[in-house]
């Protein structure tokens, strides 16, 4: 048995490999975009005491987090195609991975709101401060804290799961590597690049979420706390 | 010292009744509180005074009796929250400063947000409220980065910001070591100086005795009994002097 291994053979379509990286880069910043603004209010919506916000924001995220990701997506892809609606296999792995990470970033949020000392929210509404304002100056942030770390864990997994876009032809990393290994017939060559280049994407999506952790911060700069 | 008492309550509780379940805390309780006037509500623990306090910021509903503040009806449903709560600043025990905002930021939020205050009109008066409460130094430092006793002058502090015309106070030094004790003292001191309203739960007797200018003792969801800070040197209840002889007057 010997192992013979031609990188250049697949190396030769570097700008196949580099477009699907980026496709994959700008899916998973799309979604986690969306998705942390729909997570975070479905994390509202179910922490109201109204069972008609509450509850279908329970069942949202439950339906989601009990299936798996491949049959979201196709729900999206034929549930939009059957309603005669035409989008770009780019738009709908979008709102696929929306709707995914969503559900996961509402549980996580959850569980940062739940973190914020009830003396907090009773001290902000001492001094008059609204609803809507105490979320938004007192809890919010504070909650944001407490999860980053399993927060940004998830949007770097959703990173890696958005290689099943590649099932409803979305052009992004891993379906570049099937159309360059089917042309090859290099496929281990071929998926040892992929593998590598995704842990590129996961340390560069690490950094972003550390340097975005600074901005957010301020006092953990400032204090030199880490994360 | 007021020539029209009745006219010019700041607070007024008449009959308040408050069960949790079926355990009933405050079971008509009456006191009221003029203008300029320091108010001490003593008691064991357990006998009703921090829910007869919070009821008065609306923190708690009352099951009956009528709770007037600043004019507005605290025990009706249709009470302006936000109104009352302009008119009225709390101090809990625990501070309760916000951990990711500098003293500053702390401070101005609520006169911008709520106020609507320009922001470096926010940043002087958060410059005022500090040197009240001898932090100035402290304006761009992070709650963490502060003693015990400065957090909580910095939490007076930001309560003053939002000019209330009655400060409440619940055992605010009860976290505190006696030398924090004093400094926070001290503070609260000036404020009755400069004419505050205030209702202040408190075990510091001694403190109490000086300040107050009028105590409330409640017992079992009652106020037992009630009078200038000579009570609690010359208490006529059974109850009262035990409470006062257990040690808790220290001066
Ligand atoms: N939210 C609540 N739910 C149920 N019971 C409560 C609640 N808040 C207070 N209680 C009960 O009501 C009683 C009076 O409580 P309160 O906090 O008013 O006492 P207190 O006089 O302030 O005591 P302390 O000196 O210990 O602070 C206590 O028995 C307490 O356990
Ligand atoms: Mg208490």
């Amino acid at each position: 048995m010997s192992l013979q291994l031609d990188f250049p053979a697949v190396l030769e379509r570097w700008t196949s490999f580099l477009a699907g990286a980026v496709l994959t880069l700008e899916l998973a910043a799309f979604a986690t975009v969306l998705g942390a603004l729909l997570g975070t209010l479905a994390a509202v919506g179910r922490g109201t005491h109204n069972a008609l916000i509450s509850g279908p924001c329970k069942v949202y995220v439950e339906t989601i987090r009990n299936t798996p990701l491949l049959v979201q997506i196709f729900l999206v892809y034929f549930g939009l195609a059957s309603l005669g609606l035409k989008f770009s296999a780019f738009a709908v792995a979008v709102a696929a991975l929306t709707i995914n990470v969503g559900a996961y970033t509402a549980e996580i949020m959850r569980a940062g709101f739940e973190a914020i000392p009830r003396g907090q929210i009773e001290a902000a509404e001492g001094l008059a401060l609204s609803r809507l304002q105490i979320y938004w100056h007192i809890i919010l942030l504070p909650a944001i804290e407490k999860v980053y770390p399993a927060l940004t864990s998830q949007f770097v997994l959703l990173m890696l799961a958005s290689s099943v876009c590649s099932q409803i032809s979305a052009e992004e990393l891993t379906a570049v590597a099937n159309y360059i290994q089917s042309d090859t017939y290099r496929a281990f060559e071929t998926y040892i690049i992929v593998a590598v280049l995704y842990v590129i994407l996961s340390l560069v999506m690490r950094a972003g979420f550390w340097g975005l952790g600074l901005v957010l911060f301020p006092r953990r700069r400032r204090l030199g706390t880490p994360l | 010292m007021q020539q029209n008492p009745s006219s010019d309550s700041i607070v007024s509780l008449r009959d308040v009744q408050k069960s949790f379940g079926s355990l009933r805390v405050l079971d008509g309780v009456s006191f009221a509180v003029e203008r300029g006037e320091v108010l001490a509500l003593i008691g064991r623990s357990g006998s009703g005074k921090s829910t007869a306090l919070r009821c008065i910021d609306r923190f708690e509903k009352v099951d009956g009796g009528e709770i007037v503040v600043c004019g507005h009806r605290v025990d009706r449903p249709d009470v302006d929250l936000r109104a009352l709560r302009q008119d009225v600043g709390i101090v809990f025990q625990s501070y309760n400063l916000f951990p990711h905002l500098t003293i500053e930021q702390n401070i101005t939020l609520a006169p911008c947000a709520v106020k609507g205050l320009a922001h470096s009109q926010a940043k002087d008066l958060a410059r005022k409220v500090l040197a009240q409460v001898g932090l100035e130094e402290k304006l761009h430092a992070y709650p963490e980065q502060l003693s015990g006793g400065q957090q909580q002058r910095a939490a007076i502090a930001r309560s003053l910001a939002m000019q209330p015309k009655v400060m409440l106070f619940d055992e605010v030094t009860s976290a505190l070591d006696p030398e924090l004790t004093a400094e926070v003292l001290k503070v609260i001191e000036q404020l009755a100086a400069d004419g505050m309203t205030m209702v202040m739960v408190t075990h510091e007797m001694g403190f109490a005795k000086g300040i107050a200018d009028r105590i409330v003792f409640m017992h079992r969801g009652k106020v037992h009994e009630t009078g200038p800070a000579s009570i609690l040197t010359s208490p006529t209840t059974p109850e009262l002097t035990q409470f006062v002889g257990t040690g808790n007057l220290k001066s």
